[in-house]
């Protein structure tokens, strides 16, 4: 069969199979090489001293622990309200709602929220949270900025392993006369606790990678705060991600911002890591 | 009985609720952007606005013209898809059809890392690998231009296009590709003569969301731009709608702070747009 192409088929079918291998390989190298880069020039940077203080500038040492309770800080307030409404609008949208279109207008309205780049997230923030609600540039108005951002991420994460739970589930729920609510409770959301802690680690590093939105909205401070402090109004407070912006942008102190940077590739290569193995039990989950 | 009936009530109240949330969210924020943003383009002019081409917002005879931001973010998008959609829809084949499982599967996992990798972190390895460099390579006096910018935002984009470039490539039916090669095509130009266009519309769709992407990028294109409000040049630094807003909120006051919110209802508008061909494209697809 082979030497029935003629020269010109094989010449171009060699051409077009190089391009696709070496775009790949393009790509490949260009991912390893950064990420090589990053940790060159970042890792030497990252001490004991450098995790567990904060920027000090009479000793000029620099710390980043402001910046890491800060981002753990927005996450859990993230987490904390997201989680709920989340999972109740995807409850909504799977279980109850009846009517076609309010469903195809509450999807269309997801979209939108998923479409809207994070400065303007970060603007409106600032509009609703820090001025209208008066709660200042604070660490709380940067995590309800958030709220927003990362809601469509769980309602379709949650949507769709509200999807996979067997109709036999609950129509064997209603027959042994369960209310809606308790099925719900006891036999639909325990069957989707993969699919909803999925969509809870993809929000974690939406959170984690996010700058623009938190900018105007967190502040930039670099102040050691107190989880008691991170719910108060008017408390700034600069994630990681906000301060490797400020080091490399505002004040031209590149090891820092690559030590920072190297520290946020291990974190997504962490979200990463557990995204996959959370997929994997649901996948088996689905299997059972 | 009664009780457990108020309970049930009350949850579907609550789920109620919570699902229409995205719709309160949206109105919300429309809202407060259109009620912010519309004033100064009517003290403005909105014609002097969208299409004036000088931005000067601290001068002493104020000049507020946006088409440098909108047309730095016209270009910046349309050269980060030039490049990176090409090299995205290859690798989404590279992904879909190697012959090696293992080559793929670690060749996915590195476009994770790639899509997990925060924006601050490309703009930082812009700033100190690409823009030095674009300035040696061309002899400029400062390599944060266009240029760099570009190169960013379609290693940026890069992920999002190739996985949804690769779940359209994996959606084509098998019945083609076989029927292809019983007629004596080879794989690959079954791949490029019969499964990218059957394809077609889903790779479409992931331009339309690399252009999304692009367009509204803030962070790693402040760092690489220059931030300057020029009309846009390859080589110049430029400033786009974004980083327009970015760069003088901080300071800004009075009519200026009115305007920064003017162009962010730009941005939004543009990316409504988008938003609609993407849901047109997709749409389509399904019928």
């Amino acid at each position: 069969m082979r030497e029935k192409i003629s020269a010109k088929r094989r010449i171009i079918n060699a051409i077009l199979n190089s391009l696709v291998f070496s775009a790949a390989l393009i790509i490949f190298v260009l991912v390893i090489l950064m990420a090589g880069y990053i940790l060159f020039r970042g890792l030497p940077h990252i001490t004991g001293e450098f995790l567990t203080t904060k920027p000090n500038m009479i000793r000029e040492t620099v710390g980043i622990l402001p910046n890491i309770l800060n981002t753990i800080y927005i996450i859990i307030i993230t987490i904390m309200i997201v989680l709920p409404l989340g999972v109740g609008g995807a409850v909504y949208l799977q279980e109850y709602a009846s009517n076609k279109k309010a469903v195809k207008v509450i999807e269309l309205a997801t979209e939108t929220l998923a479409g809207i780049p994070s400065i303007i997230y970060g603007l409106v923030g600032m509009l609703i949270f820090v001025q209208f609600f008066t709660l200042g540039t604070s660490l709380i108005a940067g995590a309800l900025t958030l709220v927003i951002m990362t809601l469509p991420t769980v309602i379709r994460t949650t949507q769709e392993s509200l999807k996979t739970v067997p109709q036999s589930y609950r129509e064997g729920a209603f027959a042994l006369g369960a209310g809606k609510w308790y099925t719900i409770r006891t036999v639909v959301l325990p069957s989707a606790v993969d699919g909803i802690i999925t969509g809870c680690i993809l929000a974690i590093g939406r959170i984690t990678g996010e700058s623009a939105a938190l900018l105007f909205t967190a502040g930039m401070a670099n102040e050691l705060l107190s989880p008691l402090d991170a719910v108060q109004s008017d408390n700034a407070g600069s994630t990681l991600t906000v301060s490797l912006y400020m080091y490399a942008k505002e004040r031209g102190d590149f090891e820092t911002a690559f030590a920072v940077a190297a520290v946020l590739l291990f974190i997504s290569v962490i979200i990463n890591v557990s995204v996959k193995i959370a997929k994997n039990n649901f996948k088996r989950g689905e299997e059972k | 009985m009664k009780k457990n009936k108020i309970v049930d009530i009350a949850m579907r109240w609550l789920f109620t609720v919570c699902g229409f949330l995205s719709i309160i969210f949206v109105i919300v924020i429309t809202v407060f952007l259109v009620s912010s943003g519309v004033p100064a383009i009517g003290e403005i002019g909105i014609r002097e606005f969208l299409f004036g081409t000088t931005w000067a917002s601290t001068a002493k005879n104020p000049e507020y013209g946006i088409l440098p931001f909108i047309l730095s973010s016209v270009y910046g998008t349309f050269g980060a898809i030039l490049i990176g959609v090409p090299f995205g829809v290859l690798c989404a084949v590279f992904l879909a059809k190697s012959s090696s499982r293992k080559a793929s599967s670690v060749f996915s996992s590195v476009i994770e890392l790639m899509s997990g990798i925060p924006s601050v972190v490309y703009g930082l390895v812009g700033m100190i690998v690409i823009v030095p460099n674009v300035r040696e390579l061309f002899g400029l006096p400062d390599g944060a231009n266009l240029f760099s910018a570009i190169i960013v935002l379609a290693i940026m984009i890069l992920p999002s296009v190739i996985s949804i470039s690769q779940t359209a490539i994996q959606a084509v039916p098998h019945e083609y590709e076989e029927a292809s090669l019983a007629l004596g095509a080879t794989k690959t130009e079954t791949i490029f003569k019969v499964t990218l266009p059957a394809a077609k519309s889903g790779i479409l769709a992931s331009i339309v969301l690399g252009i999304g992407r692009a367009l509204g990028e803030a962070m790693a294109v402040m760092m690489v731009a220059g931030n300057v409000a020029n009309m846009p040049s390859l080589f110049k630094s430029v400033r786009f709608l974004t980083t327009a807003v970015a760069s003088e909120m901080s300071y800004s006051s009075g009519l200026q702070r009115q305007a920064l919110f003017s162009i962010a209802l730009v941005l939004f508008i543009f990316i409504l747009l988008i938003n609609i061909i993407l849901n047109f494209v997709v749409k389509r697809e399904r019928k």
